[in-house]
């Protein structure tokens, strides 16, 4: 899995998401192909600006072994300023959050192969407020 | 292309089968299949196995090859194959059998479905939750769960639908399987055992989800003409079709609307020349209290948005117009995850028959929905008499 | 004096405080201890609690990414990061790779990872000083971040706690020169942390006045003799905050004020940041400092050492949005309990 997390580290890190610029759709997670405009897709990267709004949301209680210390957790659909929609933790109190809520990306830890393992390091939202 | 007939159905039971092996769940279900087909096993030309994840579960592959051997087929050489669409894999087995027969290469074909999950213990929901988008769904910690529950949050918010709602489409599912002796759960519950246990993934609750279970289930399916020779009671698969999405939910146009059902849906009943109103009886694909709404909604049985009318109004109940999951569906009668599309048809072909013993209900046109994941796969199957 | 820092400064920064805090009551029930007299004896009140997914590499990146969205740079222009820090996520590999990469800087820069107890964030400030002198890179990005650990009952645990600020140093745009800096240095083992061992040791009141006292206060002089400077000339001083009473009687004993120090002195509220600890404090006085104003900072890292500097604010800092400042920050928390906290630092672990 070491490789699997390392390939995708600079759009975890940071949001960076894909245009095509044969339709203008911005993608997150990036895509390298349009499912718009397929063969005539003409990607490109683009640098997310982290703003979004939340349209959706679960409090996780039954949680995958690795998560355990984090429960309850909450994920989010958030529908990014640029378009795209992202499913994300949201790192708030369960009581914070509400549909609609703005929210803006930071850098935070998702997990860690084990004590010996490497450490995921990705994005999460908080309240733009808080901000 | 041909018709196609199913000439038998076997089961095993569904739970958790501490003593029994993935290999022993699998005999049990083809030995019942080929004796109610009256087949000696030689008659068979090829084997299509629903399988999600041997290789996580039980840490096993070449399972298609696997299940050819432990039914005795092995020195019949004959064309064994897996199939998997996550939870849809067994409703893909079936449908590709199907198409082995109507297309004329194969007479008699089994469509096989398998899971022994419980060996996995703690990590079976996290290789449940691997249908999902990996990368960008199950990085962040959404679980299926979490996903499903997220379409329930916008479902209420859009539609008005309420946990209530929720509750009964288990209860309902509960007060059937208590008539189907190979069910998980036999037994009744109530809406406020359901509203009051625990949240898994808020708003959903534990007896709002489907439960971890082992269990196969088998379908023997013919050529028109081959099934003539065995049964005088052929049930016939009137159209089997499959339709895909966006793997992850975030990417999908609209996210209360599982747009494989839509298509898969109306793809079959074109084929097989019905309409929604048409279905007598249906097996779908509860996983969650708010997939079977969904899938009201979805396959046509109600306009978007009223799904939960469908429950209140006992529509769906025993009795109703439209009884949806006599079997108890995915949440009482239990989610062996690769077997539950073939148990579905099998349960079908049950009722079609009339013999279905206390759940019998009368009917001449049914209809399975087995969901892939979130509703990245579908597949809806049509049966008839 | 050697005027060879002309021209080289604070460019931007940026700072990061996690919001959790618990108070020392707290942890004084848990231990049977009297917390009045901790409060007092120590001069900590409340220190901050990094939560379960963030940790030095996190909280230095959340503090450099406010800088560069400051400064308005181009990451790319970044060409040096040095992450001070006594609590690396790795023992090995290093936190200054996973800035560069959350800060898009490409892979055209120089890093590394810097270890000096408490001093390691301002260490960083003056090896990218001297790489913006030499013309090697343009702008360098030193930081100061730590989730520190006491031991559970250990005095230290009233103070330990995470923080840290980011401050990127060039010679163009510069918002606060750096006219000065020199360093004491010394072989004194007043606080060690062996390789393997999950909290750190201390030699107890050994830590004052052969260790923190003798270096601040050598530093902090050798400083003002090289520049000739007296503690009147500077509007402001910070001194490393390990608790409340250290850095108010070392600006006694250098004949600085009360008022001089108080808008840096943020250890009562948010504890020792280790790395972060005078750099928050220099934050907290840069939030509020005028063009002209003299700020002097003085380090100290255990083992020992210390580091001076002497910062004069230019016209520049009119133009930088210091919002929000390390006080607001400081004043945006969410009290947890003792058992949470141990939660949250690991101290319990689930099986």
């Amino acid at each position: 899995m070491l490789p699997r997390f390392w390939r995708k580290i600079r759009y975890r890190y940071d949001l960076i998401g894909t245009r095509c610029n044969t339709c203008g759709r911005n993608y997150y997670p990036p895509r390298n192909f349009c499912p718009v405009c397929r063969r005539r897709s003409s990607i490109e990267e683009v640098q997310l600006s982290g703003y979004g709004t939340v349209l959706s949301y679960s409090i996780v209680h039954d949680t995958p072994v690795g998560l355990k210390m984090e429960k309850p957790y909450v994920v989010a659909l958030i529908q990014l300023d640029e378009g795209p929609i992202i499913t994300s933790q949201l790192a708030c109190e369960p009581e914070e959050v509400h549909d609609g809520m703005r929210v803006k990306a930071v850098f935070r830890k998702y997990g860690e192969d084990g004590e010996d393992g490497i450490i995921y390091y990705g994005t999460k939202f908080i309240p733009a407020e808080e901000a | 292309m041909r018709k196609v007939a199913v000439i038998g159905v076997g089961q095993s039971r569904f739970g958790e089968l501490w003593d029994r092996s993935f290999r022993d769940i699998m005999l049990e279900a083809g030995v019942e299949a080929l004796e109610d087909a009256g087949l000696e096993g030689k008659e068979i030309d090829a084997l299509f196995v629903g399988n999600m994840s041997a290789g996580r579960y039980i840490a096993q592959e070449h399972v298609a090859t696997l299940i050819a051997d432990y039914a005795g087929l092995a020195e019949l050489n004959i064309p064994s194959v897996r199939v998997e669409a996550a939870d849809a894999s067994g409703g893909l087995a079936v449908r590709m059998a199907h198409l082995a027969v109507a297309s004329g290469m194969h007479d008699i074909v089994i469509a096989a479905g398998v899971e022994k999950v419980t060996d996995a213990g703690e990590l079976s929901m996290e290789i449940m939750s691997s249908s999902a988008d990996m990368e960008w769904e199950g990085f962040v910690g959404a679980t299926l769960s979490a996903i499903y529950a997220m379409m329930t949050k916008l479902h209420m918010k859009e539609f008005g639908t309420t946990e209530e709602d929720l509750a009964m489409v288990s209860v309902k599912n509960h007060r059937n399987a208590v008539n189907n002796p190979k069910a998980q759960f036999k037994s009744e519950i109530s809406v406020d055992a359901v509203l009051n246990s625990p949240y898994v993934a808020e708003p959903l609750k534990l007896l709002d989800c489907a439960p971890i279970s082992d269990g196969a289930a088998c379908v023997v399916l013919a050529s028109e003409e081959v099934a003539k020779q065995y049964t005088d009671t052929p049930v016939y698969i009137k159209s089997s079709a499959q339709a895909s999405d966006y793997l992850a939910l975030h990417s999908r146009k609209d996210l209360t609307t599982m747009q494989s059902v839509v298509t898969a849906s109306r793809q079959a009943y074109k084929q097989a020349g019905v309409e929604a109103r048409d279905i007598d009886v249906a097996e779908l694909h509860d996983s969650f209290t708010i997939a079977e709404i969904m899938a009201y909604e979805d396959l046509g049985f109600i306009e978007k948005g009223k799904g939960a009318e469908l429950i209140r109004e006992g529509i769906v109940e025993m009795g109703g117009e439209i009884p949806v999951n006599p079997s108890g569906g995915l949440k009482a009668c239990g989610h062996a995850v690769g077997a539950t599309g073939v148990r579905q048809v099998a349960e079908l072909v049950l009722q079609l028959r009339g013999g279905a013993g206390k759940r019998q209900v009368e009917c001449e046109t049914a209809l399975a929905l087995n969901i892939g994941g979130t509703g990245g796969t579908a597949v809806v199957t049509i049966l008839g008499r | 004096m050697k005027e060879v820092f002309e021209l080289v400064g604070i460019v931007s920064y940026g700072t990061y405080i996690p919001r959790y805090r618990i108070k020392a009551e707290d942890i004084a029930r848990i231990w049977g201890e009297n917390a009045d007299v901790i409060k007092g004896g120590l001069g900590v009140l409340e220190k901050s609690v990094p939560d379960l997914d963030e940790d030095t590499a996190t909280i230095s990146v959340e503090a450099a990414r406010e800088a560069v969205r400051r400064a308005g740079i181009n990451p790319k222009n970044i060409g040096a990061i040095f992450v001070g820090s006594e609590s690396h996520p790795y023992a090995v590999k290093p936190t200054a790779t996973i800035v560069g990469e959350a800060l898009d800087v490409g892979n055209d820069f120089f890093a590394a990872d810097l270890e000096f107890a408490c001093k390691a964030g301002t260490a960083g400030i003056q090896n990218c000083m001297a790489m913006v002198e030499a013309g090697m890179i343009k702008y360098g990005l030193a930081i100061g971040s730590d989730t520190s650990q006491g031991a559970p009952g250990d005095p230290l645990e009233y103070s330990a706690a995470a923080g840290g600020a980011a401050f990127l140093v060039g010679n163009d745009g510069v918002i606060a020169e750096i006219e000065h800096t020199c360093s004491f240095t010394s072989d004194t083992p007043d606080f060690w942390r062996r390789e393997g061992r999950p909290y750190p040791s201390h030699g107890g009141r050994f830590t004052g006045q052969p260790a923190y006292f003798r270096h601040v206060v050598s530093a902090a002089k050798m400083l003002m003799e090289e520049t000739g400077l007296k503690p009147e000339d500077f509007n402001y001083a910070v001194f490393h905050q390990p608790n409340g009473k250290f850095p108010v009687r070392a600006a006694r004993m250098l004949g600085f004020s009360k008022e001089q120090i108080e808008q840096g002195l943020v250890v009562r509220y948010v504890g020792n940041t280790y790395s972060g600890s005078s750099l928050l404090g220099f934050a907290a006085i840069l939030d509020v400092a005028k063009p002209g104003d003299r700020i002097l900072l003085v380090s100290f890292g255990s083992g020992a050492g210390s580091d001076a500097f002497s910062i004069t604010v230019t016209d520049a800092i009119e133009n930088l949005n210091r919002n929000p400042g390390v006080w607001d920050k400081i004043s945006k928390k969410v009290y947890i309990d003792y058992g949470t906290y141990a939660k949250f630092r690991r101290k319990i672990r689930m099986r």
